[in-house]
Formats: structure tokens, sequence, C-alpha cells
């Protein structure tokens, strides 16, 4: 008996760390800048993020050079002139879903959600506030989002010879499958 | 009652971690796989200044230039230094595939016509697998177009040729400088006389330093090594800038060479900067993408 006490409490503790985290390491985010001379979209299929979903916290990290562009030359020139990305190579985000526990995900369907958290970008990290989507399908989790990105925020300086170029606020859509949930 | 105090302290310690959303990050960071970044942007353009870069047009882009040269600026006032004699190259390069490419181009100089095939034979790479320079092959020919000045003698085509052959190896040293050195081999099938070299070796040597976002400064330097050329014949030194737009790349240069193609501006130069045979210059690079990526 004076053996199984702490057995039996180093085993409650342990089986309270298995609150899900759901983890996806190929989720897939995509900006789409507008504007007079030239629209620019790039995607990224190698976004990994976890959801806790015990609390609702959440986390993104993205691989800057990873974002592909139809144009060689663009992708040259967003990761050496614009985002740096030998200096700054990974974006990221850490936040929560502010409404986490009023939502039933126990149900399938849309769950309207707003996030807020510190997205870092080009060295610089913002407050930021987003609307997105919970989507709960046969027991499965995704995620989506769209939100405004201003680039000038992240101190992404653009060059006056460019500037009819580049959109001063890029749409950015995200899109991540998180998987199986547990029971 | 010694093991309840550990257990609940156990307890404690376990159901309340310290900034969870911190973990979070953590715990994506560990899942990170290492991988090999290969660097890009080593130079801006496919040529520093009058030579080549390590750098070929990327898969389905079309690269156009046009150059300019003008004359001498110790011409004086009269010439208006220069500028009023004027030789232009105009170049077309295409990335064939992610190592190859070719390219063809004209000069109004000797009215030559000149042909290339470029191939990057390695890439510099950090991370897994990492290696410190990217090497590139340039293969060059250029034929003379003009007309034989003796109708009389055995004039043969292969007379109009020359051939052009150099390994480069070029590093980014860090964001804003690159240094490359260019063995060159410089085979020209007709001579002026009976001394001169058909096989010209000489050793490029260029580097870059980025001023701005857009903009950087460039120098190259090929010096002729010992022999009949190098007793007669000027090395070819240049100074140029670079400005980057979108779709363009501007270079303006001094230059003591006046030609730009290698059997010229290499084996053929007379200029000296001591004397101010110096040329003002200036290229318009273009970029086209035919085919996306």
């Amino acid at each position: 008996m004076k053996k199984l006490l702490p057995v039996l409490g180093l085993l409650i503790c342990v089986s309270s760390l298995q609150a899900q985290k759901l983890i996806v390491r190929n989720g897939h985010i995509w900006f789409y800048s507008q504007a007079p001379l030239e629209d620019i979209e790039a995607h990224n299929h190698q976004v990994t993020s976890v959801i806790d979903m015990a609390s609702g916290n959440m986390a993104f990290a993205v691989l800057m050079k990873a974002f592909q562009f139809e144009k060689a030359l663009m992708q040259e020139h967003f990761n050496e002139k614009y985002i740096e990305s030998d200096k700054y190579p990974k974006a990221s985000f850490k936040g929560s879903i502010s409404n986490f526990k009023e939502l039933d995900l126990s149900k399938d369907g849309t769950y309207d959600v707003k996030v807020i958290g510190e997205l870092s970008i080009h060295g610089v990290s913002k407050e930021v506030q987003a609307d997105g989507k919970l989507i709960i399908s046969e027991g499965k989790l995704s995620a989506t989002s769209t939100f405004p990105l201003r680039v000038a925020d992240y101190e992404i300086k653009i060059p006056a010879v460019v500037r009819d170029n580049i959109a001063k606020i890029v749409d950015v859509h995200l899109e991540m499958d998180y998987g199986a949930m547990e029971k | 009652m010694k093991h309840f105090f550990v257990f609940i302290l156990a307890f404690i310690l376990f159901m309340f971690p310290v900034s969870a959303q911190e973990d979070l990050l953590d715990l994506l960071e560990e899942m990170e796989e290492e991988t090999t970044d290969y660097t890009t942007a080593t130079f801006k353009s496919l040529r520093v200044i009058n030579g080549h870069s390590i750098e070929i047009p990327a898969p389905g882009v079309l690269q156009f230039v046009i150059s300019h040269r003008f004359g001498r600026v110790n011409g004086g006032a009269y010439e208006f230094f220069g500028l009023d004699d004027a030789n232009m190259r105009m170049g077309f390069q295409y990335g064939m595939t992610p190592w190859l490419s070719l390219g063809v181009g004209r000069s109004s100089i000797a009215k030559t016509y000149d042909g290339l095939i470029k191939i990057k034979l390695l890439r510099q790479r950090t991370g897994v697998k990492s290696f410190p320079f990217t090497l590139t092959w340039v293969s060059g020919m250029a034929i003379n177009g003009l007309r034989f000045t003796d109708p009389n003698r055995d004039n043969l085509f292969s007379s109009r040729m020359a051939f052009t052959h150099q390994l480069l190896i070029a590093r980014k040293m860090s964001d804003g400088f690159s240094i490359q050195l260019s063995p060159s081999l410089v085979h020209r099938n007709l001579v002026a006389n009976i001394e001169a070299e058909n096989d010209v070796w000489s050793i490029g040597l260029a580097a870059r330093q980025k001023l701005s976002g857009s903009l950087a400064i460039n120098a190259e330097y090929y010096y002729l090594l010992p022999g009949y050329t190098a007793d007669n014949f000027q090395s070819s030194l240049s100074i140029g800038i670079d400005l980057e737009t979108g779709g363009h790349v501007f270079q303006i240069m001094l230059s003591n060479s006046g030609a730009m193609t290698e059997n010229l501006f290499i084996a053929n130069t007379t200029g000296k900067w001591s004397a101010g045979d110096i040329r003002i210059g200036f290229a318009i690079n273009r970029v086209f993408t035919l085919k996306k990526q």
C-alpha cells in the first residue's frame, strides 16, 4: 500500500497529459495581392500547426521559402528583397480561439470562431484578430480562415519602383486538416 | 504522508503548465525536419559586367539583354567623351531545365554572332547537405561576320570562329556579398600574326556588394596569364552598378574593354585605365516568364 499510492499518483498525472493536441504538417496557406500592374498569388503547402483541444490554444509555423509562385523571379524577389527569408526564415502565430469553451465539437458542423493572438512575420510581432471556421465532419477537424494583412505593419519595404505591382493589404487564406479527434 | 505530499505536488505541477501557447510553438519546432537550403541570388544578372556570372535563367524563362559600350572617355569633348561612338550587343538566354540554359546574341563590333551553353553543375547549399560553392560551366562560340578583306586569299569559314570555355566558381559569402572566380580559355582559330596565341588563358575575378534591396555595386577583372597576349594587350577591368526593378535589371559600367564577347574583351582589350581609355557602358536585362512553374 505504501508503494501503491505514489505509483497511482504518477499514473494519474501521466494520464492528465493526454489532453489532445491535434497536429498538421502540410497545412495550406496562400495569399493574394491585387494591384494595378500585377496580381500576385503564392501557395505554401508545408505549414505546421497544432491545436490544443483542451484549451483552444493554437500555434502555426510557416516556412517562408516554401511559398511557391508561378514566376520564379517573383519567388526570388519575395525571399531576397521583401521577406528576407535568410534572416527571418519562418513566420509564426501563437494564440487561442476566444469562444472555444462555448463550442460543442462533438457534433458535426461548421462553427464560427474568433482567433486572437500574436503573429510574427519578418521579425515583427503584432497582436491580431481573425475570423475563422472550425469544421467537424465525421469526427475530423479542419479549420479555415481568411484575413487581411497590411504588408507595412511587418516592416516589409516595398520600393517606390514596384508600388503599383504589390498591394498594401494582402488577402491571406488558410486551410488546415487536423485529422480525427479522439472520442 | 510523505508519499501523499509528493503525489499532490506532482499532480499540481502537471495540471498547470506554464505559458501553454509557447509550449505549442516549441512543439512545432521539435517536429521540424532538417532541410537543405539552396542559395539563391548570388548575382542579380546573368553577366556580372562583361563576363558571365554563375546565374542561369529559371526553366521556362527567357532573358533579353541589350548592352552598349561607348568610345573612350579620353576622346574628349569633340567625341562627346566617347558617347558618339557606340557599339551594341543584343542577346537572348533561355532556361531549358533548372541546370541548363542556351543563349544567342549579336554584336555590332565585327558583326559578331555568338551562341552559348551554360550548365549549372553544383549549387551552393546549407543545411543537411551543404556545399560551399556554385559551379557553372560556360562554353561559347563567336563568329566574326565581317566580309574578308582580301577576297583573293583562301578564306576559310573556320577562320571566323572563336571559342570560349569557362568554369565559373562563386560563393555567396553573406546576404550582401558574393565573389566569383572564372578560369577561362579563349581559343581563336585565326590570329593576327605568327606570334599571337590561338589559346589565351586567363583567370577572372568578380565581386558584388549589395548596397540596398535594389542596388548593388560590381567589379570584374580578367587577369591574362603570362604570354604574348598578356605582353601586348590589357587585362579587362570593369566596375559597375546594378539597379533592379520588378522585371528589369539596369546595369551601368565603366570598362577598358569595348566589346561584349569573351574572344574580344578577354583577349583583345587595348585600353588602359591609367591612360583614360575608359568606356561607359550600360545594359538592360529583361525577364520574360514564358512557362510558369
